[in-house]
């Protein structure tokens, strides 16, 4: 996500391959370029808007500058786009909150005033860092529809990224799954719901939806506990808790298969993983 | 004693804190963060409390271990009032133990896991070595290898150990009620789902009941024999888990439960049941509490707040509008009229 909006600071991070976004490679936009590719082009919320927003300044001056800096326009013409914000983002007495510090606003409220500054300049992709995560349940459900509705008026793209499978089943159209720093597995969130492919996938799902939290039953966990990113095992990187590990799964690590309905999967086990073979195996 | 008496009673129990300002630091305002609720723990049953960040849990927790002193209230234990000659703060404290959400910095960094284990019993009375051999024991059945692991120190281990390590020093003063604030809310959700098995044997090996609080619904359903909803300090629901999640009663539990994200692509979530946030704790509604954002909202919401009354077996809410005979009309009813 941050290497995206190229966020990581450039002396102490080693970047390799390519980001394309609207046809241009990010990763050699020059200082300048990347300027306008922040904010016009892509924006991005994150899990706290507290520490996000700048404390000393109205949510609305914050609004305005941001607007100021990527268009030449009048004050009061980025004014008025920040109060069409505030009404699309849905807080309600929009022209009383825009001259309100965030410490002033709730949580909820704050997050959607987060969300109206990162589409002050129209961006086509919205990178979104676990943007519920300290939301209360009957907030966070809010703030999900939110999404999917401006996400259908606006035309957006976005990532959505999240540690809750429930959330990302809420808002997205594709999930793709990551384990220790890949992708495992993306497909349809429909198609990886109802039937996941990496063994990962597999167990994240068997420990958490409402079928498998069956009372008096116990849970079907995953053993061990993630790896240590800098140290960690050769070969697929989950196959020391993987339920299907053979010695060819510790040595290299696993091409991206490509499967029907334009999945993709990384495991070399996946013969072992269709749903007839799981539940056949289950009984 | 017999086996019908609950284990814990708790009785009126309240905390607000003073808010204090101006030159003189007079109290200005309050926090009504848990604001006179009663329950029952019982014997061998997992008691799961929900409710939205504010409504008082960890409060709660915190009082029913008298880490801070309640405002008003008692908690009765096991027939005996706690603080009283009977049931000294001490024999209290070994038979009560609290796990807590942050499982790094409830250990202390400088002692050994062993010694931190091993602290408790000691404290009450028990000999240094046999405490040692009990902390081996217990290491070892919550899951940790006492050869590799009782020499070791809190940063060495992961934050799925170390929430084993603060489950066995819960255990370690052999207690007969523990108390879990969202003590697996800040684990990977893999191994959230061990240390939830971890918890559910250790309750029937040694016949414990737990008071279970959780922000994450469907962790409480899968833990809980019965679920106390809370809302800005007060009870909204309290009944058992399988009655509170198929039907809930308070208009609260079922705005909460309707929020959580379903997990089936074709079934999500089409409308946010509730609007807004929670109500600040400081400047309370007069009347029901929820009654500035409750769908069935009539007059006497307004005037009178509810008290918490059985409408079912084993099945208590605290709504006008679900208590028989209280008056109640919904506004709505009321306009069309």
């Amino acid at each position: 996500m941050r290497a995206v909006m190229r966020l990581n600071p450039e002396d102490r991070s080693k970047m390799g391959g390519r980001i394309v976004a609207g046809g241009q490679d990010v990763t050699r936009m020059s200082r300048r370029r990347l300027n306008r590719f922040r904010g016009a082009e892509a924006a991005m919320i994150f899990q706290e808007p507290l520490l996000a927003l700048d404390p000393v300044y109205t949510i609305g001056m914050q609004i305005v500058e941001t607007i100021r800096v990527h268009e030449r326009i009048s004050r009061a013409d980025a004014w008025a786009r920040a109060l069409d914000l505030f009404e699309r983002v849905q807080i309600p007495s929009p022209e009383r909150r825009l001259n309100a510090y965030p410490h002033e606003l709730s949580g909820g409220m704050r997050q959607r005033a987060m969300i109206a500054l990162a589409l002050a300049c129209w961006p086509q992709l919205l990178l979104a860092d676990e943007p519920t995560t300290a939301l209360d349940a009957s907030v966070q459900i809010q703030v999900l529809l939110l999404l999917r509705q401006l996400q259908r008026d606006l035309g957006l793209s976005i990532i959505f990224v999240t540690h809750d499978i429930g959330a990302a089943v809420e808002v997205a159209d594709r999930i793709a799954v990551m384990y220790a720093g890949r992708i495992v597995e993306e497909a349809s969130a429909r198609d990886l719901i109802n039937t996941p492919r990496h063994p990962y996938t597999i167990g994240l799902l068997k420990s958490r939806t409402h079928d498998a939290m069956v009372k008096e039953h116990k849970l079907d966990t995953i053993p061990g506990a993630p790896p240590d990113l800098a140290n960690l095992p050769e070969g697929c990187a989950f196959a020391p808790r993987c339920y299907l590990a053979q010695d060819a799964c510790r040595r290299g690590v696993p091409d991206l298969q490509q499967l029907e309905g334009g999945r993709t999967v990384r495991c070399r086990r996946i013969d072992r993983t269709a749903p007839e073979l799981r539940s056949a195996a289950a009984q | 004693m017999s086996d019908a008496t609950p284990l814990m009673t708790v009785k009126g129990l309240t905390k607000h804190f003073p808010i204090k300002g101006g030159m003189l630091g007079r109290t200005v305002s309050r926090v009504h963060a848990v604001d006179g609720i009663s329950f029952d723990v019982l014997r061998d049953e997992t008691l799961g409390v929900v409710g939205e960040s504010g409504c008082g849990k960890s409060t709660t927790a915190r009082l029913l271990m008298h880490l801070i002193a309640p405002d008003a209230g008692e908690i009765i234990f096991d027939g005996r009032r706690v603080g009283s000659r009977d049931m000294t703060m001490a024999s209290y404290r070994s038979q009560v133990q609290m796990v807590f959400q942050d499982s790094y910095s409830s250990l202390n960094p400088r002692l050994t896991i062993q010694d931190s284990v091993a602290f408790g019993p000691q404290v009450h009375g028990v000999r240094r070595r046999d405490a040692l051999q009990r902390t081996h024991d217990l290491l070892d059945r919550v899951g940790l290898d006492p050869a590799r692991f009782a020499a070791r120190y809190p940063h060495e281990l992961s934050g799925g150990q170390l929430q084993r390590v603060n489950i066995a020093r819960a255990l370690a003063v052999r207690p007969r009620l523990i108390i879990l604030d969202e003590a697996v809310s800040a684990l990977d959700k893999s191994v959230e789902a061990q240390v939830l098995n971890l918890l559910a044997d250790l309750k029937k090996e040694f016949g414990l009941a737990y008071v279970f609080i959780s922000h994450d619904l469907n962790v409480v359903r899968y833990i809980s024999d019965r679920v106390l909803v809370m809302y800005l300090g007060r009870v909204a629901e309290l009944g058992r888990a399988e009655d509170v999640y198929a039907a809930p009663q308070h208009p609260y539990s079922a705005a909460l439960l309707s929020s959580m994200p379903t997990g089936d692509p074709d079934r999500r979530v089409e409308k946010a049941a509730l609007q807004g946030d929670p109500p600040n704790p400081i400047d309370l509604p007069g009347g029901c509490r929820f009654h500035t954002r409750c769908p069935l909202v009539g007059t006497m919401c307004r005037g009178t707040e509810p008290e918490l009354a059985r409408i079912a077996r084993d099945h208590d809410v605290a709504c006008h509008a679900r208590i028989p005979g209280s008056g109640h009309r919904p506004e709505s009813k009321e306009r069309a009229a």
